[in-house]
This record gives C-alpha cells, sequence and structure tokens, in this order.
C-alpha cells in the first residue's frame, strides 16, 4: 500500500493574530509555526499507525509551500514518513493546492490519501475533497476511526448529532479529524532519522499558479464592549437580561 | 439564471442548515432577478415537505428519487450536482458549511470546474467580496472569487430564516449519466443520538469544563440545557479525560459552534476554547475564578461557585417558563 498524508504549516494555535498596515496580508513577523493540527495528530499518527501494521506500505508526506514549510515538513518526517515532498508555491485557495498535490498523485501514484478536515488558520476545509474530485476518486469526510483489512477500509465519519460507518475500497480520499488516532512526540531518534530522509522540492503545475480567489483586505473582530456581571444569588436577573435584553430565550 | 441549492435531508427531515442557506440564496436572488431551485437527493415520501421548501425560498425543487442516492457519497452527490447544473446552465451553486455540504462543495468544484469559497458568513458587498471568518474565528477575511462559475458554502447559524408563504413547484429529475453502478462506498451503519438537539444546530448550548470537578457532577448541566431547551457541550479537557463522550468538545480542535447563546460553567476560555465559540451570538460565563480569561469574551457573567450557581439558575429559568 502506499499511503501519502497532506501536510500544511499554519500559526500556532495561540499565536497572536495581526495583519499588515494596508490589512492585505497576515503579519507573519513574532509568530511560531505549527505543523496544521488536524494533518499531524490525526491524519499523520494514523497513517504511521497503519505503516506499521502493514510494514511494506511505502509512506509519503506532501505540502505546498515555500522554503519556510521544510522545517515543518522535517518535523513530520520525525513521527514518521519515508519521504516528503514539498510543491514550490505560496498558494492563496484551495485549488492551488489541490491542483499542486493532484499532479504529484497522477506522476508518483496512491492508495490512499489522508487530509487534516481542515487547516486552523484559512478553515477552507476543501483540500481532501478538491483533490478527491480532480482524481475521481471516493472522498469520506470527517473521519473519526480508519481501519483497513487489507482490502476494505471501514471509516466512521462525524454526522449531524451521531456518527455514520461506511465502507469504501481504495483508492481512497480521507479528511481526518479527533478521534483518528492519539498525538504522538517524536523521538530523538525519529528527529535524527528525519534530517537524512528525502524531501523532493517539485515545480507547481501551469494549472495552480494562478488563484481563482482574491482577498481584499482582513480585520479583526469588534472587541465586546465588556461583560455585564451579575451577583451571585440574583440569577433571576440573569434570566431576565437573556431574555429582554438579548432575546435569546 | 438560477441558483441551485443542495437541500440535504436525512429520513425525510431537511437539515436546519439547508433551509438556512436556501433562504440566503433567496435574499440573494432577489437582488438579482434571479430564482432559486432546491436539489434534493434520495428517497422521501413527504411531497409537502418538498412544496414547502418554497416557505424558505425556493421556486422549483429537483428531487433526484433514487434509493440508491438515500446515503451521502461526496463524489455520487457531486457527479449528479454537475449534471444538474450543466444542463441548466448555471453559474452558482450553494450548500451549508455542515458535515456533508463541507465534502460535497469541494468535491463538485473540481468536477464542474468552478471556484470555490467556503464558509462564507454575508452576502456579498459592492465589489462581490464575500466575508469569511478565519483563523477560526478569530479574525475576517473580505474574499472575492474571480471565476464565472461558484461553489459557496454558508456557515450554520448565520442567517436566521423569514418563512414566506409560497409553494415550491416540486419536479422529479432523472440522472442520465450517473447511475447505482457508480457508488463506491456503502454505508453500513448511523447513530445518532435521540431525541438530543445535534451540537451544531443546537440555537443554545450548556457546556461545562474543568471546574465542575468530574463527571458524577454533570447531572446539573443537563438539567440546566434540558429547561431551556439546549444541546451540552464541554472543553477538551473534559472530552480527553473520558468526562463526556468526544463529539461533545467544543474548540479550535473540537467542534466549532454558533449557538444564539453559549453558557460556559467552568470553563477557564482557553484561546483554542475561545476559537471554536466565539461565533456565538451571546456568551455567559460563570466561574468562580474573576480572572478567568473567558469574561473578556462574555456578554454577561456571574463570578461564583457553579455548584451554587447553576441550581439556582436552573430554578430561575423554571420560574420564568412557568415550569414548576
Amino acid at each position: 500500500m502506499k499511503i501519502l498524508v497532506c501536510i500544511s504549516k499554519t500559526a500556532d494555535t495561540t499565536a497572536k493574530i495581526a495583519f499588515t498596515p494596508d490589512q492585505k496580508s497576515f503579519l507573519e513577523t513574532g509568530v511560531q509555526f505549527i505543523i496544521n493540527p488536524y494533518d499531524e495528530w490525526y491524519a499523520l499518527v494514523r497513517a504511521v499507525e497503519l505503516k506499521e501494521q502493514y510494514p511494506d506500505t511505502v509512506l509519503h508526506l506532501i505540502t505546498v509551500g515555500g522554503a519556510d514549510a521544510e522545517p515543518i515538513l522535517r518535523k513530520a518526517l520525525a513521527i514518521g514518513g519515508d519521504a516528503a515532498f514539498r510543491v514550490d508555491l505560496q498558494p492563496i485557495s484551495i485549488e492551488q493546492v489541490a491542483l499542486s498535490i493532484a499532479a504529484h498523485v497522477k506522476q508518483e501514484g496512491y492508495d490512499l490519501i489522508f487530509t487534516g478536515k481542515e487547516t486552523i488558520d484559512y478553515n477552507g476545509s476543501g483540500v481532501g475533497g478538491y483533490l478527491a474530485g480532480l482524481l475521481d476518486w471516493p472522498f469520506i469526510s470527517l473521519a473519526t476511526r480508519f481501519d483497513y483489512n487489507g482490502q476494505t477500509a471501514t471509516v466512521e465519519r462525524e454526522i449531524e448529532g451521531g456518527r455514520e460507518i461506511c465502507e469504501a475500497s481504495l483508492p481512497l480520499v480521507v479528511s481526518c479529524q479527533k478521534g483518528m488516532a492519539e498525538q504522538r512526540i517524536p523521538n530523538m531518534r525519529g528527529i535524527m532519522a528525519a534530517r537524512t530522509k528525502p524531501l523532493q522540492v517539485l515545480a507547481a503545475p501551469p494549472e495552480a499558479q494562478q488563484p481563482v480567489i482574491s482577498i481584499d483586505h482582513f480585520a479583526l473582530p469588534p472587541k465586546k464592549s465588556g461583560v455585564h456581571l451579575i451577583e451571585p444569588g440574583n440569577e433571576e436577573e440573569l434570566v431576565r437580561l437573556l431574555h429582554e435584553e438579548a432575546k435569546v430565550i | 439564471m438560477a441558483i441551485f441549492v443542495f437541500a440535504d435531508q436525512h429520513q425525510g427531515t431537511f437539515k436546519k442548515a439547508s433551509l438556512e442557506t436556501l433562504f440566503y440564496a433567496s435574499q440573494l436572488a432577489s437582488s438579482r432577478q434571479q430564482e432559486v431551485v432546491a436539489v434534493v437527493m434520495g428517497e422521501m415520501n413527504q411531497p409537502q415537505a418538498l412544496a414547502d421548501l418554497g416557505k424558505y425560498g425556493a421556486r422549483r425543487v429537483l428531487h433526484v428519487d433514487a434509493a440508491w442516492l438515500n446515503d451521502f457519497d461526496a463524489r455520487l452527490y457531486a457527479l449528479v450536482f454537475k449534471e444538474i447544473l450543466t444542463q441548466y446552465k448555471a453559474e452558482l451553486c450553494l450548500m451549508p458549511h455542515d458535515f456533508n455540504g463541507r465534502a460535497l462543495a469541494p468535491y463538485l468544484a473540481a468536477q464542474w470546474q468552478a471556484g470555490l469559497l467556503t464558509g462564507i458568513v454575508s452576502l456579498p458587498d459592492d465589489k462581490g467580496c464575500y466575508q469569511k471568518q478565519v483563523f477560526s474565528g478569530k479574525a475576517t477575511a473580505w474574499i472575492k472569487l474571480q471565476t464565472e462559475r461558484q461553489v459557496l458554502t454558508l456557515l450554520p447559524n448565520t442567517f436566521t430564516p423569514q418563512l414566506g408563504n409560497s409553494q415550491a413547484q416540486v419536479e422529479r429529475w432523472q440522472p442520465t449519466q450517473v447511475n447505482a453502478q457508480q457508488k463506491r462506498i456503502q454505508v453500513k451503519e448511523v447513530q445518532t443520538t435521540q431525541g438530543r438537539v445535534p451540537l451544531t444546530e443546537a440555537s443554545i448550548i450548556v457546556s461545562g469544563g474543568r471546574g465542575l470537578k468530574g463527571p458524577e457532577n454533570w447531572g446539573m448541566i443537563e438539567q440546566l440545557a434540558e429547561v431551556l431547551g439546549a444541546a451540552t457541550a464541554c472543553s477538551r479537557p473534559v472530552a480527553d479525560a473520558g468526562w463526556r463522550p468526544h463529539h461533545e468538545h467544543v474548540g479550535q480542535t473540537g467542534l466549532t459552534v454558533r449557538p444564539n447563546l453559549y453558557i460556559a460553567i467552568g470553563i477557564s476560555g482557553a484561546i483554542q476554547h475561545l476559537a471554536g465559540v466565539n461565533g456565538s451570538k451571546y456568551i455567559v460565563v460563570i466561574n468562580k475564578d474573576p480572572e478567568a480569561p473567558f469574561f473578556q469574551a462574555a456578554d454577561y457573567g456571574i463570578v461564583g461557585d457553579a455548584f451554587e450557581v447553576v441550581p439556582r439558575l436552573i430554578e430561575a429559568v423554571k420560574k420564568y417558563k412557568g415550569i414548576s
């Protein structure tokens, strides 16, 4: 089996969000970057577990980004994976990422592709579905469990107020979220090994060069006017405010 | 020209987020002199429910009445959708940014060669830009799609439908290029929590954190939720400790919710938790620590011991609702 895990570089969950004075771009100064948590904790770790279960599995990682994404890719390789690819493009939209990865998939050939459910910066949650659509492969989104018996994949996915268990054969694209696997901290052996694992830079395909969206500007949410504190013991006043002022009950 | 909307149903009931999307589409359509067409997949034996989509703004309903479409399958639904959109020479397709919409929209955009913009929260402005939440709700971006064909997903609980009294014209629509043989995913089992509002559809959410000290203390959370007609949720440490099931975890790595009212009890308000709830219209925080960061994101707050405040709050709600 040959597995590809899509990795994205995102600002740390605790990063202070600020923009350039013209409000056109995210201010990266002083921001720490991490592997997108859904890609790392769920997609990558589950793929590593599958490789442990089926040792002849080939596990590749891919990211679409500039050279500044390579430390993230090395960090991912420290958790697992045989080789990594970086498509040299600074994407701003979903289809640029999906087109870049699809071009690699068509050339290299895979049986299974994992993505995180979304990145925590642009929250697009579209790369997995768009990639599957380009490849014309089946797609299962928001998976919380993935098992493979050598022929059939059994996948649990989240739905409104519950879950759905479905079966599919490969090839398959799956977007992963909490439940798929437990977070793993890379050990020293993994970190050392990651330094020498192959990391190949690929040129972006022509169709991925131009984004179909343009970002006009960003803005931070308006500050809350401040909390209205109610004395404990005066819960009836809170109920009154929720009814008369907020009109939510 | 028409705007096509995915009206997602499960066992004959339309999902709330789909109805919101229909209403949103009708707002968009009225400014452009267009009509709204709802697309319904799978068998459904309630003709009235189909016609009633007119109340939410659909002029016409295309019902793809096939048993092999009863279970959601992103690829299959996208192929059928693409055939419809191609036949009607459509340019705009909308769906909710919910569990199924988030899978179908990108698949369809790739197949139909359309531009994709997900999770929008506004009608387009004068420049044609849509607002979208980014950085897990910590900022908003104004984004424009440059393509003629567009697939958009609307964040749930953003627009509240105002019901009209029109009935939609319902037509059965038969695909000719897609059939049951193309099915690659078999749904084996569907488990849903009976009688509870799904967290993503709830207008009111009562959420508990570590401050509640243990799973045995959730009785009052559930009781408060019950009197308010709310769903229950929890913070990440609570789900990780196994006090509550993972599907209740709200926050950056869990569910993002946008209820009208979010009541946080014994949750300090870490930035990752706030990212999952800051789309809520009103936030109430109950915490004994006045320094809890959650108070800065709250509209109303009570600094006090949850074990005293919550039972009194339950009584106050009961009194207000006239429940003895």
